[in-house]
């Protein structure tokens, strides 16, 4: 479901960039209408007389704006990006690394605890009924609220930051990934179960080479979601943290540098669709050598 | 040492009870072996807390949670109220009305869908929490910018689920409407809508989880001297951790319990799909 | 057989229709000249891509032919959908799972704008035409493939259109039950009086429920032959033993060899 663009891509090229084009435009109107107050303001504190022509371009120009103006958070994310040297703390680029790290470290613990999970709970009956409900329930935990608190928790153990954002991303990942490989290895039909036992097939045969390639459609759309997921939990454990993507768009909202904190989310937004389009690459490879799709 | 024991063995004794009861198949197990799990979870946690010696500071142990929630539920269901009715709930039915006033406005045209569908499907993906600042600098630190950010939260999500629902009726239902002169407003109301609920559902279950999510995470950018995140930052300067404990199990409760009002209105409404049958 | 009637239900000439498709044009119907008189059961049969469904759904205005006209009760078929003058029955019984039978049945009767007293009228008496009395509250999963197909029927009737179109109605339910809602549909027939134009791949049951049998061929969508049926009105399931019933079917069988049915 997510970033399924649908086959006919040129297609939808046409209405895509038009809607695009109506977003951009209704932003710069927005911008221009929020950020007119404190120019008026301002010209007030001066005593100065501006008609709503002369304002307008200093509405573009601001330096902590209420709305940034679109080509503001394009120079920012420039900047951010390309500006610094990459290892410097004002780079973009350090603190997207940061973010990474972590959510990859969380997404791997995640996954791998759900798939063991997953096959646990389809192999054992006392399982199947003890924790799935709990892991349905443990969702309803707010476990991005607990961030701060795990950060103390963390620290107090002794471990390092990066272990706070890891903790989040492998719950926040670990739920889609077991409901989806739950599902998968259920997926089989009964007749083809049937088959492999009238060739004398064992259990763990029957698990590696039925239960688990039929599966893989459904991890691939869990991991999806849980990487994405994992993104969002590395990003809020790093809320009180000197580095990452996180820690820039509390910085940004302490100065009131605007600019920052779009800057910080669209970089996150990048990260998010580069990561899910890995995976659904890692996808399309992994289903053709399957044979499961042209 | 001796309390450690106690615990394997409870543990042991457990499982052991749950793995007889698996083998039945009465309904009461369906119950049973969860609670008896969770339970074990409780006794797990109380015993290693005490037998370890873990600071109350790192992990308090249950019993303290529990007794703080009960000395507490003034604050607890102030927090509640700002943070779940105010923020989440308000956040979640605004979202989901835009949302399907926006689903249905696209339908009518086959431009809009064609570009609005790819870009909200990349929406949902977006960590959108990251808005929360932006929204908390624009309406405030009351609840306004925590409903505000559960809105754009939850707005994605259903407005996808909406419109693959409104184009879930089969080429052939539709074709019936048209040979009886339907026009496209009875169509939407009497087939496509009907049809699209199985569809809605899941999108308001995945937003219902968001949503008390986003209300928590806004709070921590910017609130009143109330609210379950507001709560949690504040007590971690205090160390009162049995604290945020409590709120943690209020809020998921709640989340629970309104994830269940969404499930039992599912039920009711597409009472005849094939997955509410079997 | 002279009929008193002979009013013209459906009359199409040079008909053609052309679909555009990702690989180039495609013709679904060609140079089709046929005349439907009023009480007629018109069966038409042929392999798939022979046009029949696309034939029938031209006639429901679902299709628009690229070429020719094609004229339902002196209407455009647009106009003629607007005027209530047919019903369509499709393959799957279409029912919705979220209504009642009787829920199903007044639906066209709701959306063309039918009082509530005219709607529980007619839904009693479609009830009773199908035999489905008493079945009204149930939900159309807690009933048998032919049961289902039967309340589809009885949607077609319930608002009174003189012409039932029906697109392999019976196709997806086994034989027996098929025999059973031949010798029903026959019994409606002659109790309603209707013109039923009626799509189908299977030969006997063609023959045995028509007055007229179109045989079309694929490549392009095309009439190979039309058999007027020498056969009485009245007939009974074991007619399909006659020596009568074997030569029209086997006029039918070499329309289709003709037309490259069996790929010969």
């Amino acid at each position: 479901m997510i970033f399924d663009v649908g086959s006919n891509k040129m297609k939808s090229l046409g209405p895509i960039l038009t809607v695009l084009m109506v977003i951009f435009a209704f932003w710069y109107l927005m911008a221009i209408k929020l950020n007119s107050q404190w120019e008026y303001d301002q010209a007030v504190r001066a005593k100065v007389e501006v008609g709503f022509w002369d304002i307008l371009p200093n509405t573009m120009q601001q330096k902590k704006p209420v709305l940034p103006a679109p080509h503001q958070v394009l120079t920012g994310l420039w900047d951010g990006l390309a500006g610094q040297p990459i290892t410097s703390k004002r780079s973009l680029v350090y603190h997207a690394w940061i973010t990474l790290s972590g959510t990859i470290y969380g997404f791997v613990i995640g996954t791998a605890m759900g798939i063991l999970l997953a096959v646990g709970i389809v192999y054992n009956r006392a399982m199947d009924l003890s924790v799935m409900p709990w892991a349905i329930a443990s969702q309803m935990i707010p476990i991005i609220a607990i961030a701060p608190m795990l950060a103390v928790v963390v620290h107090a153990l002794g471990a390092s930051a990066i272990v706070t954002k890891a903790v989040i991303s492998a719950y926040l990942s670990f739920f889609p990934v077991l409901v989806g490989m739950v599902k998968g290895l259920r997926a089989p039909e009964q007749m083809q179960i049937d088959l492999l036992h009238t060739y004398s097939a064992s259990k763990t045969e029957i698990l590696w080479k039925l239960r688990f390639p039929a599966s893989v459609p459904f991890l691939f759309t869990s991991l999806q979601v849980g990487i994405a997921a994992s993104l969002v939990g590395a990003i809020v454990g790093e809320l009180n943290q000197p580095a990452g993507l996180g820690a820039r768009l509390l910085q940004g909202t302490y100065h009131g540098l605007t600019v920052h904190i779009w800057a910080a989310l669209i970089v996150a937004s990048l990260l998010a669709a580069i990561l899910v389009k890995t995976i659904q690459g890692f996808e399309r490879i992994t289903l053709v050598k399957m044979g499961m799709r042209k | 040492m001796n309390l450690l024991i106690a615990v394997m063995l409870f543990w042991g004794l457990a499982w052991l009870v749950n793995l007889r009861l698996a083998r039945s198949t009465r309904p009461i197990v369906r119950i049973l072996v969860p609670m008896i799990f969770g339970i074990t979870l409780l006794v797990l946690w109380e015993g290693l807390v005490h037998g370890l010696d873990v600071s109350p500071v790192i992990l308090p142990p249950p019993s303290s949670v529990a007794i703080k929630f009960a000395a507490s539920y003034k604050v607890l269901w102030t927090d509640l109220t700002q943070t779940f009715f105010k923020g989440a709930l308000s956040g979640f039915i605004i979202g989901a009305l835009v949302a399907f006033l926006v689903a249905i406005a696209v339908d009518r045209s086959p431009f809009l869908k064609a570009g609005v569908l790819p870009i909200g499907n990349f929406m949902s993906a977006l960590p959108i929490v990251g808005v929360a600042p932006i929204m908390v600098m624009w309406f405030g630190f009351g609840w306004q910018s925590k409903a505000a950010v559960v809105v754009v939260m939850v707005f994605f999500p259903i407005l996808i689920n909406v419109i693959a629902g409104l184009a879930a009726s089969e080429r052939m239902q539709r074709d019936l409407m048209a040979t009886w002169g339907a026009s496209y407003w009875q169509t939407l109301f009497k087939l496509r809508l009907p049809a699209a609920m199985p569809f809605v559902f899941n999108g308001l279950k995945i937003a219902g989880t968001l949503s008390l999510i986003g209300a928590i995470v806004a709070e921590f950018f910017g609130s009143p001297t109330m609210g379950i995140g507001f709560r949690i930052t504040a007590e971690i300067g205090r160390l009162g951790l049995d604290m945020i404990w409590a709120e943690i199990t209020m809020a998921a409760l709640v989340g629970s319990a309104f994830y269940g009002v969404i499930v039992f209105l599912e039920r009711r409404v597409t009472f005849w799909h094939p997955s509410q049958r079997h | 057989m002279t009929s008193v009637k002979s009013k013209i239900v459906i009359e199409a000439r040079d008909v053609g229709l052309t679909f555009e498709t990702k690989d180039g044009p495609v013709v679904a119907l060609k140079d089709v000249n046929l005349t439907v008189t009023e009480g007629e059961f018109v069966s038409f049969i042929g392999p798939s891509g022979c046009g029949k469904t696309t034939f029938l759904r031209a006639i429901a205005a679902l299709e628009h032919p690229t070429s020719g006209s094609l004229t339902v009760n002196g209407l455009s078929p647009d106009a003629a959908r607007q005027a209530r003058a047919y019903g369509y029955v499709f393959q799957a019984a279409g029912l919705y799972p979220w209504r009642t039978i009787s829920g199903n049945i007044k639906l066209p009767l709701e959306i063309m704008g039918f009082s509530p007293a005219a709607q529980a009228e007619r839904l009693s008496r479609v009830l009773s035409l199908v035999e489905l009395e008493g079945f009204g509250g149930k939900f159309p999963w807690q009933l048998s493939g032919g049961m289902q197909q039967r309340a589809s029927i009885a949607r077609a009737l319930a608002f009174d259109a003189d012409i039932l179109l029906m697109d392999e109605p019976f196709g997806a339910l086994d034989e027996i039950v098929r025999d059973r809602l031949n010798e029903e549909l026959l019994q409606l027939w002659a109790r309603t009086e209707k013109t039923i134009a009626f799509v189908t791949h299977s030969i006997p049951e063609a023959v045995f429920l028509s007055t007229k049998i179109v045989v079309m061929s694929p490549r392009p969508g095309r009439i190979t032959d039309v058999i007027d049926s020498p056969l009485p009105k009245e007939r009974p399931l074991n007619i399909r033993d006659s020596q009568e019933f074997i030569d029209i079917a086997q006029r039918v069988r070499e329309g289709l060899r003709a037309g490259h049915a069996y790929g010969d």
